[in-house]
């Protein structure tokens, strides 16, 4: 069996309202700002699939993966795999965002799961996370998300 | 201020080593992380406590187990603050000369 035992936990506090996170999450307008990529699904419900696209005029679909929670604007739970594997059921792995109110701010929590170890998504997100979290942090509170 | 608590967080030898450690193995217990640590237990309790202040190692309870993870997201916020805006002007400068030089070719 493929060992998928590698997680990775990202927690972010953000000054600004949970609706405000789950939406920047999940509005492709949004996401576009900060992410260089927008998440498209046809409802943010469980059982419906998303994928993640470049905003590049060839809208190249990078990952894919379906809904698997959804409890807005608390909790969206997705399972996620790049787009070239997505016939491999062992490819996927699971992302969770837990968004908490703490006073003024948000704790955004981002948990990466069932990652095979040393794979190209493991190193990819890796890298990616801790960037795309601070330029969404940056994005909510000064209006400008980071060059990615 | 988040700022200071990273720094102050990344201003011992000891807690940088952890960061390390969990940089090559991320999710450990605290028994795990106090092996070749070579200081008591309760001197890494005191560390992990102040690199979670600074939010640069984030927790998660599974069980009876306390999980210990990495979380680059501070640092990367203090290089976009501290470096990157430094390194602006340099790479501004060498995007003028390019600039200019190909316009001289022309």
């Amino acid at each position: 069996m493929t060992d998928r035992s590698a997680s990775f936990v990202y927690v972010t506090y953000i000054r600004t309202t949970p609706e405000k996170v789950f939406e920047a999450i999940t509005r492709p307008e949004l996401a576009r700002r900060y992410w260089g990529h927008e998440n498209l699904a046809e409802a943010w419900t469980p059982g419906s699939a998303w994928c993640h696209v470049r905003t590049d005029a060839a809208r190249t679909v990078d990952l894919v993966g379906e809904v698997l929670e959804s409890a807005p604007p608390r909790r969206l739970v997705l399972s996620w795999a790049n787009e070239s594997a997505r016939a491999d059921p062992e490819a996927y792995s699971r992302v969770t965002f837990d968004i908490e109110p703490q006073g003024e701010t948000v704790k955004l929590t981002v948990t990466h799961e069932e990652l095979q170890p040393g794979s190209g998504m493991f190193n990819g997100i890796s890298k990616g996370w801790p960037l795309v979290l601070s330029s969404l942090k940056s994005f909510l509170e000064t209006g400008r998300g980071m060059e990615l | 201020m988040d700022d200071d608590k990273v720094f102050k967080a990344l201003a011992d030898r000891a807690r940088r080593q952890l960061l390390d450690r969990l940089c090559a193995r991320n999710g450990q217990t605290l028994g795990q992380l106090c092996e070749e640590m070579g200081m008591t237990r309760q001197s890494v309790t005191q560390h992990l406590a102040l690199l979670e202040q600074a939010n640069l190692v984030s927790t998660v309870r599974r069980g009876r187990e306390k999980l210990h993870f990495i979380n680059p997201v501070p640092l990367h916020e203090v290089y976009g603050r501290w470096v990157r805006k430094f390194e602006e002007g340099r790479l501004d400068l060498l995007h003028d000369l390019r600039t200019e030089l190909e316009r001289k070719q022309e």
